[in-house]
Order: structure tokens, then C-alpha cells, then sequence
């Protein structure tokens, strides 16, 4: 039998459906995988040998009943929670089950999964690079075929970046999407839930999943989004895709720009109409973000506060603290307006300057393209003592996060033999284009069929 | 002793729990008294980590009826808020209430003090919250019951406008009656349904600022006790700016063994909430539901007592009396009416129901009333000596309702009342009873 973990999800729903393998058979496989490559890659946390459906890994900030969830925190290293997410139970009713906890950073505060409290996850692609963060786990264990697929969040990049660090597919989605109900938040204004994916259909089909309103979540109450097939036009003819020059400055690696840069091209090659936009206050999206998201942590980690389960707060990691005390600041009398007042405003700005792009009467481009990280995964511990240089290597994934609209990060090359993930950003709700702009271009290219060399024997 | 060089500020914070089903960000029961510890409480109200408020739409139309009523207006554009603050009571490390955008602003409610002038209290707000849980200290150990963690609250803030305690005093008494006529909440002091803190502070006649400083008025949970507290802070305070003494900012509570209040909480340990708007939740903005509910508002116990007086052409006193419950004063609008057939007038119906009052709320018949009235020959007894040898006959028969009025629990008197009408088959002027049993009491 062939390696049933090469196999993207629709071809292994497809599988299953036509009784070329059972669920059994799927699941042995690929817990034999996690078992020969997790110790090497610390990508699971936890592994549950009894799953059953198709095997997903779940980010361990994301709540699964008597499934241990830590949120990657010394905190909650013995925390079991009572009740599933709505995404877990979404994803119960369509077959799928947990085969593993994945790592990341501690509380979701990070972008090279260094910050979990359980060591680092390693980059599939070279194992002395950092995977990306903080949805580290997920997206290594999809580029190491570890798992079908991979639920990840994303609060400034948590999906994007690792899923474009480690060559694989990574949708947020747009804010109230996806349920947040049973993902711990970190900033509740920009969480988002999202796949992460072998490919752009497979991204399609666990958003339809897991998508849709909840009543325990007051902020998800948009239409379920639909997967319609008939929708999805192979040609991206005529599609305008504007360029934001802010996001080809000063800091952007020559490399992923060459990349990226060639990945434009091809997407004028395959039709499109390829336009400059400008996204003016893109400069200041990195300090407005750090604001109102660490006024966020320090009041969503209060709870934390070792009195009903968990460790006492000094358990918990130096950059959760640093954002605990950076957002205690901000939030404190006589600094309120300096400080969150003013990011808020900020935050308006940034979602006007989308806005605009996106507005027939003006720039009237149907997505807006760049890179998601400026650079490809750099060495583990090379920016551990450097937090802001590790805060810029969001720059460009926080303003849509900031704006609340859809991402997506697909693979389109490589530079110095490490992935790079060319960037699709869309209107609010309208994930349906990025999407097929991701496929369009995934199918022409065929990046995402590059997989990393792990040994693995069968 | 009164001091004429000073003038007494008093603005208050009254909360009131609604009687909603369930909770205000979940589905849990509301309904927590003498319920077994922990029993209606779930991620939500518990504060587990991944949980998320989802608002209870009839508690936040309680809280716009409240405000309405107050004359208040419905904010175009509200939000929630977090304050943020550890307690072990407050699972979430913050309480969600409402601090720069409440639902309701800029009320106003006239109310009468001792002195017979009436004066109209600026209502600041009429905010939406939710309660905390509740803590209990048995030796070195503390339990917590999360039964009343998320109960809708609301919170009606005036201005610093009182002058003296007995316009707090009718104040208070006005909301409660306003809080049971809406039907939102039982408005019961003792279980805590209804709580008053109170800003206390004075300044010199003819001074126009508000003073720098004011003591806040914590957990007391009696009108009674509020306005001893009120009167005791307002001695202390003065004593101490004659002898020279800055008074600052601190929360006290009210020590009703020694009659005194004492400090809780200074300035220097006061809380820095660190309010924002709950990301967690969607704004709030109405168009025209306030109107909506305005126009379905009952009418108000103050409207009501006006309308009788001018309608039935009875006194204030029994009107206010006819007013104080809904349902009585349905039952004297019911008994006006059959009274009519039979050619009894509204005025003496009134003052016969008012003197059965206690008698009559156990037959709770309007018909009945009316027929009583026609057909027995009611002798009242109105004479106050023969009425104080009755009351003192009951006190010494009850001594518990004579401690617990004297403990603050002011309903207590109603059973004494009532044992005066049943020594005279209903016949005493209760009214009258009830004034010489609270002389008697104090």
C-alpha cells in the first residue's frame, strides 16, 4: 500500500469513502509516523493513541474534552478541560477525530514556537530552523505528514507565518468566521481559528467544517460559509490583485522578495490584472497591534490566577509576562487614551486603508498579495533575546488581523532551501476568491507538492 | 446637632439583581438562593478558559425599562466593559459592566425629605453588569459558590445631589417600589436583591465645588442603616474639618453593635480597574426598541399615586399607601369599580381599605372588599390611646418581630399591625397602628 499520510484530505475522504482503506489503517499510519519523527520534531504534546475519524492535530489552545489542553504553559500542564470547543465538536460531526495535541507558543505569544514551555518544535524542512509561530506544532506536523490536517490560530500571524515557514497551506479566516468558543483567547478582538493543509482545497473543506454561527460565540453570527464547487472558477482571467508597496520596503529579505516577486509574475502570467496599492499606515499596524492585543492578554490571562486549577502565575513564561505587564500598562489610569485609545483609532485607519483598496470606486482590487514573513525560518534561538526584532517578523501579517479580513498563506518557493509563502489577502467575508486565487496559482505551480526529506522509513 | 455651617453631598450607587430566568452571559439558572452550592454554574459563568459571554436580551430590556423610568436616555451606541480586578469571587479576573458607553444616561427622579421640599436627584446612569460569586469563611478555609456568578445586575448612579439622609431614604424606598412595579427584580434588601453604597461628603455652605474628597459607603444592607450611616459620617466629617483634619477618599462600612462606621478600604489600596471594551461582545446600538418599550412601560408608582388623587379624589396619604404595590393598587382600582354600581365612593373605599389594609390583603378580593363595605357597618377604631394599649398588648406578644424591626429588618412591624387587627376583627385604623408602633419601637 501506498504511504496513506502523503494523502491530502479530500483524497483521503475520497479513500475512505471508496474502501481503498479504513479509518484503522489511516490512523496506524500516521501514528506510526508521529511515533519514529515526534521525538526528533516535537510537534504533538500530546498524542492520542485511541483516535478515531480522521486523524487532525489540534493546537493544545484549543479546549477538547478530557483531552489535556496546556495552551503550551507550565500553568496549565496538568489542565483537562470539561468541554469541547465548537470547532472540535464541528469537526466530530463530519468524522474527524484527534490524534494530537500540537506545541506552540506559550498562550499563542510567539513566532518561532520557542516560547512553549515544553521546548521548541522543530522545522521539518532543517531541524536547526525554527518552524514559525505560534501554531508551530500544526504547521510542522502537516509538512511532516503527521497528521490529515491541522487546526491552528491566528492572532497576527500565528497561522500564515508557520504554514509559509514550514511549505504548507494556512487560512485565517475572517473575524467571526469561526466559532472562538473553547480556543483560550490570547486577544479576543483578532483570535481567529483556522486550517491548516496539505493544500488550498483541503483549507476549503475544514472552513466549510468548522465554519458558521454559534450562539456561544456573540461575535460569530455570519452565514455559514459553503463550499460550492461550481464556484470555484480555475482562471483567475481578468482578477485584479493589487500590490501594496509598503510590504516590499526596507527589512524584506532579497530572497522571499525574488520569490514572492516571481510569484506575482506568474499570477499576471495566469491572467490577472496586477496593480500597486498603497496601505498607508502599515507602519505603524506592529505598535498599534502590540497595544490593544497585550491590553487583551492582560486581562484574558487573569483568570489564571492558581486559585480554582492551574500553577500560580509565576509559572508562567518571560514574553507572556512582558505582554501581561505591557498591557497592564496601557490599560492603567491616566494612560488609557495615550495608549488604547489612540492604537484604536489606529486600528480604524488600517481597516480603512483595506477599505479603500478594495472599493470599486477606488483601487477596486479583488485580493491584495505580498509576503507573509520577511524572511524564510531563521535559526532556533537566534531572536530569543531579541523580542523586537521577533515582533517585526509579523509586520506583515497583523494588519489583517487588525482589520478582521481573510488570509491566506500558500507555498510558492524557496529561498536558501526553506520555504516561502506567498500571501492572499481578501475582503471581509470573502474568503471564496482568496481561495480560488490560492488554488489557481497552487495548481500551476504544484509548490505544495514539495515535501520535506524525513527518512522515514515504511 | 445640627451644624448650619455645613452642608451634607450624597450622591448613591444603588445595584439591583434582576429576577431573569438565567444568567446574563449564559444559560445557567438565575435563580441561585438556597440553592445547593455550585449546582447552576457552567464554563461561562465559571470562567473556564475558552468560554465566552453570550448577553441575555431580557435583562438588557430590563435595564432599559429601569432607565426609561428614571427618564433616562437610551445610549445610541453602548458597549460592554471589563473591570478588571483579582477576586477570588470574580472568576474571570474581570467583571463585565459598563463604565464610558452605559446603556442609559441622564435621568432625573424627584423625591421628598423631611422637611417636605421636593427636590430633583440627577440620575447619572442606569448601567448594565453582571454579579460575582459568593464567598463564605468557615475557620481558615473559604468556599466559594459560583451559583451567582453572572446574575444580571444593574446599576442606577445618581449625582451628587442629596443634601440629607431622608431624601436617600425616599429615594431608595421610590426605586425599590420602581424595581417591583417593572417586575425586573424582587428588590429584597436582605437577600441582597438591592444594594446601596453611598458617596458621603460635606462642605461649607455657600462653597460650589464638590469637595475633593468622599467617603464612600460599603455593604450596608438596610435603608435604616444607611441613612444612621449617613448621619454618623456626616457628624464625623464635620468634627473633623472643625478640628482642622483633611479627610480623603476611603470606602467604610457600618458597624451596627457600636453604631459607628469604620474604614475598609483607603485611597492608596483603592483598585486601578484598567476598563476597555469587551472584545467578547458586540456593541450595542438601538433604533427605536427603546420606544418600544417606553410606550409598554406600566405606569409608574409616582403617576399612579398622582392619578388617584386627582381620579378618586383621595388624600396623598392614601395614596401613597394604595400605590406602595401593584396589586393593591389594582385591587382599590377594581373595588372603585364595583363600588360604583353599588354607590359607594372612592374616597371612603380608600379609606376603608386602607384601614383593612392587612385584613384585606388576606382575602385579596376586591369584590369582596366592596361587599364587606356595603353591607357591615364598619366601626373604626381611631382612638390612639385605646390603639397604643393594643400595640403595646402585641409587642409584648411578639418579641421576636419587636427584635428583629429593632435589628433593621423594618417588615417586622407588619406582624405587629397585624396582631392589633385581629384583637379588633379588622376594625383598628392600621394606618394609625403602624405609626404608633414605629413610636413605640424607636
Amino acid at each position: 500500500m501506498n504511504d496513506l499520510t502523503k494523502l491530502t484530505l479530500i483524497e483521503t475522504i475520497e479513500g475512505l469513502k471508496a474502501g481503498k482503506f479504513t479509518e484503522k489503517e489511516l490512523n496506524n499510519a500516521y501514528l506510526e509516523k508521529i511515533k519514529e519523527l515526534n521525538p526528533q520534531l516535537n510537534a504533538y504534546l500530546m498524542v492520542n493513541e485511541g483516535v478515531k475519524g480522521i486523524p487532525a492535530a489540534i493546537k493544545d489552545i484549543i479546549c477538547t474534552q478530557n483531552i489535556q489542553t496546556t495552551a503550551g504553559s507550565k500553568i496549565l500542564s496538568n489542565y483537562i478541560p470539561q468541554y469541547d470547543a465548537t470547532v472540535i465538536n464541528k469537526l466530530k460531526n463530519e468524522g474527524v477525530g484527534v490524534i494530537g495535541k500540537a506545541n506552540m507558543d506559550e498562550f499563542a505569544m510567539g513566532s518561532s514556537g520557542e516560547n512553549s514551555a515544553f521546548g521548541a518544535t522543530k522545522n521539518p524542512w532543517n531541524q536547526s530552523k525554527v518552524p514559525g509561530g505560534s501554531s508551530s506544532g500544526s504547521a510542522a506536523a502537516v509538512a511532516a505528514d503527521l497528521c490529515v490536517f491541522a487546526l491552528g490560530t491566528d492572532t497576527g500571524g500565528s497561522i500564515r507565518q508557520p504554514a509559509s515557514l514550514c511549505g504548507v497551506v494556512g487560512l485565517k479566516p475572517s473575524y467571526g468566521r469561526v466559532s472562538r468558543y473553547g480556543a483560550m483567547p490570547m486577544a479576543s478582538s483578532f483570535d481567529q481559528i483556522g486550517p491548516i493543509t496539505k493544500t488550498v482545497a483541503d483549507a476549503r473543506k475544514v472552513l466549510e467544517w468548522i465554519s458558521g454561527p454559534d450562539e456561544y460565540d456573540s461575535n460569530c453570527v455570519a452565514e455559514k460559509f459553503k463550499f460550492q464547487n461550481s464556484k470555484f472558477k480555475d482562471t483567475i482571467q481578468n482578477l485584479k490583485v493589487g500590490v501594496p508597496k509598503e510590504y516590499f520596503g526596507e527589512g524584506l529579505d532579497k530572497g522571499v522578495e525574488k520569490v514572492v516577486r516571481e510569484a506575482i509574475d506568474k499570477l499576471k502570467e495566469l491572467g490577472a490584472e496586477i496593480v500597486e496599492v498603497s496601505l498607508p499606515h502599515t507602519e505603524y499596524a506592529i505598535a498599534a497591534y502590540y497595544i490593544l492585543m497585550a491590553s487583551e492578554v492582560s486581562s484574558n490571562l487573569a483568570r489564571f490566577d492558581g486559585i480554582r486549577f492551574g500553577d500560580s502565575r509565576d509559572k508562567f513564561g518571560a514574553e507572556v509576562k512582558r505582554r501581561i505587564m505591557l498591557g497592564t500598562f496601557a490599560l492603567s489610569t491616566g494612560y488609557y487614551d495615550d495608549y488604547f485609545a489612540k492604537a484604536a483609532k489606529v486600528r480604524t485607519l488600517i481597516k480603512q486603508d483595506f477599505d479603500k483598496a478594495f472599493d470599486p470606486a477606488a483601487a477596486g482590487v479583488d485580493v491584495i498579495v505580498g509576503p507573509v514573513s520577511p524572511t524564510v525560518a531563521w535559526n532556533l534561538g537566534e531572536k530569543v533575546s531579541d523580542p523586537l526584532t521577533m515582533y517585526l517578523s509579523d509586520i506583515y501579517t497583523i494588519s489583517a488581523n487588525l482589520a478582521g479580513i481573510p488570509a491566506l498563506s500558500v507555498p510558492c518557493g524557496f529561498s536558501e532551501g526553506l520555504p516561502v509563502g506567498l500571501q492572499i489577502l481578501g475582503k471581509y467575508m470573502d474568503e471564496e476568491t482568496i481561495l480560488n486565487v490560492g488554488e489557481v496559482y497552487e495548481q500551476a505551480t504544484q509548490w505544495h507538492s514539495k515535501r520535506p526529506d524525513l527518512r522515514f522509513k515504511i | 446637632m445640627m451644624n448650619q455651617k455645613y452642608e451634607t453631598i450624597i450622591g448613591l450607587e444603588v445595584h439591583v439583581e434582576l429576577n431573569t430566568k438565567t444568567k446574563m452571559f449564559c444559560r445557567c439558572s438565575a435563580d441561585y438562593f438556597g440553592k445547593e452550592p455550585n449546582a447552576h454554574t457552567c464554563p461561562v459563568c465559571l470562567g473556564l478558559p475558552g468560554a465566552l459571554p453570550y448577553t441575555n436580551k431580557q435583562a438588557i430590556e430590563d435595564c432599559m425599562k429601569i432607565g426609561l423610568s428614571l427618564n433616562c436616555e437610551v445610549s445610541d451606541l453602548s458597549r460592554f466593559e471589563r473591570k478588571n480586578y483579582f477576586y477570588p469571587d470574580l472568576p474571570k479576573g474581570y467583571q463585565i459592566s459598563q463604565y464610558r458607553w452605559p446603556l442609559c444616561i441622564g435621568g432625573r427622579l424627584q423625591v421628598t425629605g423631611d422637611s417636605g421640599q421636593e427636590v430633583i436627584i440627577g440620575i447619572n446612569r442606569v448601567h448594565q453588569e453582571e454579579d460575582t460569586g459568593k464567598l463564605t469563611h468557615q475557620g481558615a478555609q473559604t468556599l466559594i459558590d459560583y451559583n451567582r456568578s453572572g446574575v444580571p445586575l444593574v446599576e442606577v448612579v445618581t449625582e451628587p445631589d442629596f443634601r440629607d439622609s431622608s431624601q436617600v431614604r425616599d429615594y431608595a424606598q421610590k426605586l425599590q417600589q420602581l424595581f417591583r412595579y417593572l417586575g425586573v427584580s424582587n428588590a429584597d434588601m436582605e437577600r441582597g436583591d438591592m444594594r446601596l453604597e453611598a458617596n458621603v461628603s460635606v462642605r461649607p455652605v455657600g462653597q460650589k465645588e464638590l469637595p475633593n474628597y468622599r467617603v464612600e459607603l460599603k455593604n450596608i444592607n438596610s435603608f435604616r442603616f444607611m441613612v444612621a450611616a449617613i448621619e454618623y459620617e456626616r457628624t464625623r466629617q464635620i468634627e473633623a474639618l472643625e478640628k482642622g483634619e483633611k479627610l480623603t477618599q476611603e470606602t467604610r462600612g457600618w458597624d451596627e453593635a457600636k453604631k459607628e462606621t469604620y474604614v475598609q478600604r483607603s485611597k492608596e489600596e483603592a483598585n486601578d480597574y484598567r476598563y476597555f471594551p469587551e472584545p467578547d461582545l458586540p456593541e450595542l446600538r438601538f433604533t427605536n426598541k427603546d420606544l418600544r418599550i417606553k410606550e409598554n412601560l406600566p405606569e409608574l408608582p409616582w403617576n399612579k399615586e398622582k392619578r388617584f388623587m386627582e381620579e378618586y379624589g383621595i388624600s396623598k396619604n392614601n395614596a401613597e399607601i394604595l400605590t406602595e404595590k401593584l396589586e393593591l393598587a389594582g385591587w382599590f382600582e377594581e373595588a372603585v369599580k364595583l363600588g360604583k354600581e353599588k354607590g359607594i365612593a372612592p374616597q371612603d373605599l380608600a379609606n376603608y381599605i386602607v384601614n383593612q389594609k392587612i385584613t384585606l390583603v388576606s382575602q385579596g378580593d376586591a369584590l369582596h372588599a366592596v361587599e364587606n363595605f356595603a353591607s357591615k357597618k364598619v366601626d373604626l377604631i381611631e382612638d390612639e390611646v385605646e390603639i397604643e394599649k393594643l400595640a403595646k398588648d402585641a409587642m409584648t406578644e411578639d418579641p421576636e418581630a419587636v427584635k428583629n424591626y429593632q435589628n433593621g429588618k423594618l417588615g417586622a412591624i407588619n406582624a405587629l399591625v397585624g396582631i392589633v387587627m385581629k384583637k379588633t376583627q379588622g376594625k383598628a385604623n392600621s394606618t394609625l397602628a403602624k405609626e404608633v408602633l414605629e413610636r413605640l419601637l424607636r
